[in-house]
């Protein structure tokens, strides 16, 4: 990996050269596949307009601050495709005038994309799909990911539960596919860390819990028997509110609800993130949501990448980003840097309720030969991953 | 013990009835922790604005000012009797400042506003305002008053500010979220720490040019968690003590060599320190186990903790 990033900047060193010295202009663009909202049971609260979109401002309002010493000028360009427009004409459009590009796609339009002729050679980041399809078997080369994957979000709850000594577990899971890929995700996390989730059952209810929910759930979840934490997989926000506080037992609810594993949370203050939530809510005029998270990081790891080399082509910028040499501070306490067989940005995760952190994972006694933030989420040896091979 | 003595001997010198004391800021308590440097223990607390950080005395430790970050100012009190005199105009959010040797212009990083503030302390107005990077941290002034340091967490940076001029005059890029600045031996040289970068950085004061970078490797604990933060040097300025963070260790750095040369297991998130007078103590803050490590300097050990407020953050000797 080294070895590719010094032959990189060689090159840019080579091009830098024979240009003449000017302020560099790095052009970044931000394509978001908009998705129709399925039907959830609460009306409270619905996803801001600009969700993704605020984030991959802030960072740019963030890394502009550094351009204007060095020289360095950053534009962003965002395009918004509505539910069944053209997304790859779009792509296309977008991969003409930035090479630099922000994917708030779910995960097949983020192959479609990352398969263009156009893309090849540019860099993307993708913001928004959790899928670890995209950093396993369907990686690209093409293709960075600051969002966690969702492997990596169960393997941090399943850290806290075992912290917590909480092993005994049961699950209600969702009717639709992000619940249950969810559900695979903390099966899968549970038998890594050596535990098995027991009793699950699925919510197929389809009555307005909203009034019902006191009556309902406790029945729903009378059979589930004795146990320690109960395990929601409710991705799209659907019913899982009103499962806390109205089980059977009067028992703790994690996964989607209650204490939940977070790429990123308004509730996260140490670290300095006090400082970046206030930025964001400045400009934003809202809380800071994982997704905006993602795209900040993703702005950010540019911004940092141009600062640290002075190159603006993708190629260089992606050696430098998968080199040894990257860190970028992300409010999470420790440097985030990208995993070198899959492209994934590797970071801690929290665990968090609605108001406070839990407990930010890696959790302590959890090793690593390498990095403790690979506990978390796809390690190299069980990657099918070829396309970041040297 | 015999320590103890002397600093008791020496602080009677200085002040008559009163011993030396360790001030120290308790972030999350928006209090003080007076420490007696004689008895160690902690002899009284004093409320201050919000969430104060940032702790220094006035050349003549007639005031003492403090970093009151969310009551966005900057206070000035009266050490003999903890009233609060006066509040001066410091910008957003200040969280760590520098006095001019002049003992009349203080040097505010405004952490939310991307500025550094300079404050005239007679006449209470601000003299300039300063655009520097993204959360501005660390200051410093060096000892002869012509240039001024502000650090910024998120741009990487330590910016060099010409004093008459109040304009930058070079950006040194540093590892991430550099957290302090001091100019030791004469201010010929100028040490920036970055907490995430894991390094301190070290400056030919002349020529803005780095000369040495300094890491840190803690037995038993991940690179990623050692992070060092504030720092101080010894008499003479042959050695620095950095603070690490959350390895919750101090190194000892050669400052000639620039080698580590011992780690010092202290509190948990240790974040800045002041010597006792002699500096034969050293006191640390540790944020999150809420005490002071005692540091015996010769001996390179912690003797003692003590119990303050929550979060403590800012330390200051008071002679």
């Amino acid at each position: 990996m080294l070895k590719h990033y010094l032959a990189a900047s060689t090159l840019a060193i080579a091009m830098a050269t024979a240009l003449p010295a000017a302020a560099t202009e790095i052009a970044i663009g931000y394509l978001r596949a908009e998705q129709p909202a399925p039907p959830v049971l609460s009306n409270l609260r619905p996803d801001p307009a600009d969700l993704g979109i605020a984030g991959a401002q802030a960072g740019l309002a963030d890394t502009r601050t550094t351009g204007q010493f060095l020289g360095h000028d950053y534009t962003l360009d965002v395009v918004s495709v509505p539910p069944g427009g053209d997304v790859l004409g779009a792509a296309r459009a977008a991969l003409g005038s930035s090479r630099l590009l922000l994917l708030d796609a779910p995960a097949d339009t983020v192959l479609a994309i990352a398969d263009l002729p156009e893309a090849q050679g540019a860099l993307l980041f993708n913001v928004a799909a959790p899928d670890p399809v995209l950093r396993d078997a369907e990686c690209r080369a093409n293709v960075l990911h600051t969002v966690a994957s969702t492997a990596m979000r169960t393997d941090a709850l399943i850290q806290v539960l075992l912290a917590k000594r909480w092993t005994d577990i049961v699950a209600v899971a969702g009717a639709h596919e992000a619940d249950s890929a969810f559900m695979d995700a903390l099966d899968r996390s549970a038998g890594k860390f050596g535990l098995k989730i027991g009793k699950r059952k699925i919510w197929a209810f389809d009555a307005d819990m909203r009034r019902a929910a006191s009556t309902e759930v406790p029945l729903f979840t009378q059979d589930l028997g004795d146990y320690d934490v109960l395990l929601v997989a409710d991705e799209l926000d659907d019913f899982g509110e009103y499962i806390l506080y109205n089980t059977w037992r009067p028992r703790p609810v994690a996964g989607s609800v209650g204490m939940t594993p977070q790429t990123w949370s308004p509730a996260l203050e140490q670290w300095g993130a006090v400082q970046l939530q206030e930025r964001f809510r400045d400009t934003s005029g809202r809380d800071m949501q994982p997704e905006d998270y993602a795209a900040w990081a993703a702005l950010r790891s540019i911004g940092e990448a141009v600062t640290r080399t002075g190159f603006a082509a993708p190629d260089a910028l992606r050696a430098y980003i998968l080199s040894d040499e990257f860190e970028l501070d992300g409010f999470k306490g420790r440097p985030l840097s990208y995993r070198g067989w899959n492209g994934q940005l590797r970071q801690p995760i929290p665990v968090v309720h609605p108001r406070a952190l839990v407990a930010l994972a890696p959790v302590e006694g959890f090793l690593h030969q390498v990095n403790e933030l690979d506990t978390l989420g796809l390690d190299a040896p069980e990657v099918d991953c070829t396309a970041f091979g040297d | 013990m015999k320590t103890a003595m002397t600093a008791l001997v020496l602080g009677l010198a200085f002040s008559g009835a009163q011993a030396a004391e360790i001030w120290v800021t308790n972030e999350k308590d928006d209090t003080i922790s007076v420490i007696d440097i004689d008895t160690l223990e902690v002899t009284r607390t004093i409320p201050t604005g919000e969430r104060p950080r940032g702790i220094i005395f006035s050349h003549d430790y007639s005031v003492v000012y403090i970093c009151a970050s969310d009551s966005d100012s900057v206070q000035v009190m009266d050490p003999e009797t903890g009233r609060i005199l006066h509040d001066l105009p410091s910008g957003e959010d200040p969280e760590q400042f520098a006095l001019h040797p002049d003992n009349r212009h203080l040097y505010i990083a405004n952490e939310d506003d991307a500025i550094t503030t300079v404050v005239d302390v007679e006449t209470r107005t601000v003299v300039s305002q300063i655009s520097v990077g993204i959360e501005p941290e660390g200051m410093a002034v060096s000892p002869d008053g012509r240039i001024a340091i502000t650090t910024s967490e998120t741009t990487n940076m330590a910016h060099w500010i010409d004093t008459d001029t109040q304009k930058i005059f070079a950006n040194s890029l540093v590892g991430s979220r550099p957290r302090h600045a001091e100019f030791p031996k004469g201010g010929t040289e100028m040490w920036v720490s970055s907490e995430i970068g894991g390094t301190v950085a070290v400056f030919d004061t002349a020529t803005q040019k780095q000369k040495a970078k300094i890491s840190f490797e803690v037995q038993g604990v991940h690179d990623d968690r050692v992070q060092p933060v504030g720092f101080e040097f010894t008499e003479g300025d042959t050695h620095a003590f950095v603070a690490l963070g959350p390895s919750n260790h101090v190194a000892v750095v050669n400052a000639e060599t620039y080698e580590v040369e011992d780690y010092i297991l202290v509190g948990r998130r240790v974040w800045h320190m002041a010597f006792s007078p002699d500096k034969s103590l050293l006191f640390t803050t540790n944020g999150v186990s809420g005490d002071v490590t005692v540091i015996d300097v010769a001996a390179r050990e912690a003797i003692k903790s003590i119990k303050v407020g929550r979060f403590p953050w800012g330390a200051a000797l008071r002679p």
